[in-house]
């Protein structure tokens, strides 16, 4: 999704794809998903995996405070002016759908900040399978559910495993204990997502997060083209 | 003197510096219930107590007190004891207006008892302070509603000070009877009966602005938007209020 | 004057930040001062007599055209806690966003490039007001209402309160914000004329105390 729409005056209002310098801001990519899908380890390996090649920073929407960035700064997978977390007052779906303007002040301080900046991952609190993000808010989103959370999750879709641009099935490595099919997972997803792409991972193992880098980094060329 | 209604007083401070590192007092001038005295001073630093002749002040009442503190003159200024605001003859309400200015290079410490707002009393305090580019001041503020197990009366009392030209400090308190409602609140004073505020400007808080911190549930420090950093606190009574701005002017030295 | 703009404007769905602040309620709930509807009306009407007064003051003020500099001084002057001067500069940035989009305007681009960081919010009420085709009633009947709405709604979140008790709560204030918003387009028109001192500063001190109790914790739902 490009947006080159762009709005005159001192600032950028939402989701314009120039900064007020006329200069291209960074891809911002949302990671939502139920409570301990495995969002914020998600974010961590992808910041290892990408902090060589690219200039990068996250967001947090925290139900508590700064949780997933504390989390994020003891796993020092970036220096902590790359880490900011944005206060939802309970509600991080509303911070990162119906009322945008937090997170927005969050990435444009990053990019003033500590910029320039090729990506920008904004990270969900855990929440219900209803939340996505606002397009005035990512280019695009990642949505992340993982095996013992039911495997039947993809059969009951809902927004964010229906619409995401990328559903991610993690923890695979779990499937045995657990009792989730993968397979029929796989069958549900592609019902519910049509041509959308679906990663299944585990990052307890080779290859992690490979597959979802992979697939950044080709929405990042495709943002920069 | 007297006039129709209540009493009108005045007092007046001047310090100057004596060119010979001390502080001089070319006007110490109060009447009735104003009284000034000069007490033994410390250093460069002039002393000067205020004595109440009477209590006060009455309904009716209005009594002023100035003080000018010039280039490099320091002055410390203490009442000898509580001022207690009363019910007067007169249904109008009394007022208590403060000016002090402190020129560039120079210091006040303001550090009046409390006031004790009794019941029926109904008093209208002004505080207005003018601090020069340099200049320095620790004031203490200090409000009682109500003697021991007594109804305040209603008080309300702003306090505006500027430093370097600029307002950094303008706040109005109203409480007791007559109040704008919710004054004694979860949002107000959550009934506490003594509420009290230290301000301190230093020039040297531009540069390095004081860290916000709280002195437990009831307290806090804060830096204003200036070279000025600010006390407030709440406490059950004057006695503890005082210990808690003790302990936070120690904090700030 | 379009009175659908000002429900557009009011409208707790303004995507302006609110959502994130509880106004000194969460500190209060964890403090045992707001303990159910009747403490939360008493906190509601001790914040609209004090802070909401003032907020809506500023507002006014800023919607009859007054400097906005000389009001976000005088707001700072009038709001001793960092957090809170904080909090507000946050929320005047976030109105000014979602404003700029939503009524474009070269008074709200001069004001986002004189406060690239955020006015104080309720100054940025009264411009955006202005911005909507409102007036200075408007602007300080939304700053007035938010400063009890926003405690009111996160009080719901924080305690499980009956929402409908909440909001009874709300109805109940209404005969007094109408007076407080009174008394702030009055001084609004003062300001005109003789300047920001004429701005009242009434304040409430466990508010003001609370809030720096609030930013010190590690942990808490709500921004301030």
């Amino acid at each position: 999704m490009h947006l080159d729409h762009s709005h005159d005056g001192p600032s950028a209002v939402s989701a314009d794809a120039r900064r007020p310098d006329g200069s291209r801001r960074a891809l911002r990519i949302g990671l939502g998903g139920p409570v301990g899908s495995g969002k914020t380890a998600t974010v961590a390996a992808l910041c290892r995996g990408l902090r060589d090649e690219l200039s990068l920073a996250v967001v947090t929407n925290d139900i508590y405070t700064r949780e997933d960035a504390e989390f994020l700064l003891r796993e020092a997978v970036l220096p902590p002016e790359r880490i900011t977390a944005v206060e939802t007052g309970a509600c991080p779906h509303t911070a990162i759908r119906d009322d945008i303007s937090a997170n927005l002040e969050a990435v444009e301080d990053l990019e003033d900040e500590v910029g320039p900046l090729d990506l920008i991952l904004v990270e969900s609190g855990g929440d219900n399978l209803t939340a996505t993000f606002s397009k005035g808010l990512v280019d695009a989103q990642i949505f992340v559910i993982d095996v013992a959370g039911g495997d039947d999750i993809p059969r009951k879709g809902g927004p964010g495993v229906t619409t995401a641009d990328l559903l991610v099935v993690n923890k695979t490595d779990l499937a045995p204990y657990v009792g989730s099919d993968l397979a029929r997972m796989a069958a549900d997803a592609k019902t519910q997502r049509a041509e959308l792409p679906v990663v299944f991972q585990s990052l307890r193992s080779e290859p992690g997060v490979t597959d979802v880098a992979d697939w950044v980094r080709t929405r990042l060329a495709a943002w920069t083209a | 003197m007297t006039v129709a209604g209540g009493v009108r007083a005045v007092a007046r401070i001047a310090a100057r510096d004596d060119g010979r590192g001390g502080t001089s007092l070319p006007v110490l001038e109060g009447d009735g219930p104003l009284a000034l005295r000069r007490t033994r001073g410390s250093g460069a630093q002039a002393r000067v107590m205020l004595v109440g002749a009477m209590s006060g002040p009455l309904g009716g009442d209005h009594f002023t007190v100035e003080a000018d503190v010039a280039p490099g003159a320091r002055l410390r200024v203490g009442s000898a004891a509580a001022t207690i605001a009363l019910p007067g003859q007169s249904k109008s309400e009394a007022r208590y207006d403060v000016r002090l200015s402190v020129a560039d290079g120079g210091e006040l410490h303001w550090l009046p008892e409390q006031l004790i707002s009794a019941r029926g009393s109904d008093l209208y305090v002004t505080t207005r302070v003018d601090v020069g580019a340099a200049g320095r001041l620790v004031l203490r503020e200090e409000q009682v509603l109500g003697r021991v197990g007594e109804e305040p009366g209603r008080l309300s009392s702003r306090i505006r000070v500027s430093a370097a030209g600029r307002v950094v400090l303008d706040q109005e308190l109203a409480c007791g009877p007559g109040a704008p409602g919710g004054w004694d609140g979860p949002a107000g004073l959550g009934g506490h009966r003594a509420v009290g505020q230290l301000v301190v400007v230093r020039p040297e808080f531009a540069e390095a602005p004081v860290a916000a911190r709280v002195l437990g549930e009831n307290a806090a420090v804060v830096p204003l938007a200036g070279p000025a950093a600010l006390v407030s606190a709440v406490a059950a009574d004057a006695l503890r209020l005082r210990r808690l701005l003790d302990e936070a002017l120690e904090s700030l030295d | 004057m379009s009175r659908a703009a000002l429900l557009v404007l009011a409208d707790g769905r303004f995507p302006a930040g609110g959502h994130a602040h509880s106004g000194g309620a969460e500190e209060a709930v964890k403090a045992g001062r707001i303990t159910g509807a009747a403490s939360l009306e008493d906190f509601c009407r001790g914040r609209l007599h004090t802070a909401g007064l003032v907020a809506a003051s500023l507002a006014a003020a800023a919607a009859l055209g007054v400097d906005a500099v000389a009001l976000d001084e005088a707001a700072d002057a009038r709001t001793p806690s960092p957090a809170l001067r904080l909090a507000a500069r946050k929320l005047g940035r976030q109105l000014m966003r979602a404003a700029r989009a939503t009524w474009p305007s070269q008074e709200l681009d001069d004001l986002a490039r004189r406060f690239p960081k955020g006015a104080h919010q309720p100054v940025v009420l009264g411009v955006v007001a202005r911005a909507a085709g409102l007036g200075a009633v408007e602007a300080a009947y939304c700053a007035a209402y938010e400063g009890v709405s926003g405690p009111a709604s996160a009080t719901v979140r924080l305690l499980s309160l009956d929402p409908f008790d909440a909001t009874a709560v709300l109805a109940r204030l209404a005969p007094e914000l109408d007076r407080v918003v009174d008394r702030a387009v009055e001084a609004g028109r003062l300001v005109v004329e003789g300047g920001v001192d004429e701005l009242p500063a009434a304040s409430a001190p466990l508010l003001e105390i609370g809030a720096e109790v609030h930013a010190a914790w590690a942990v808490r739902l709500f921004a301030s």
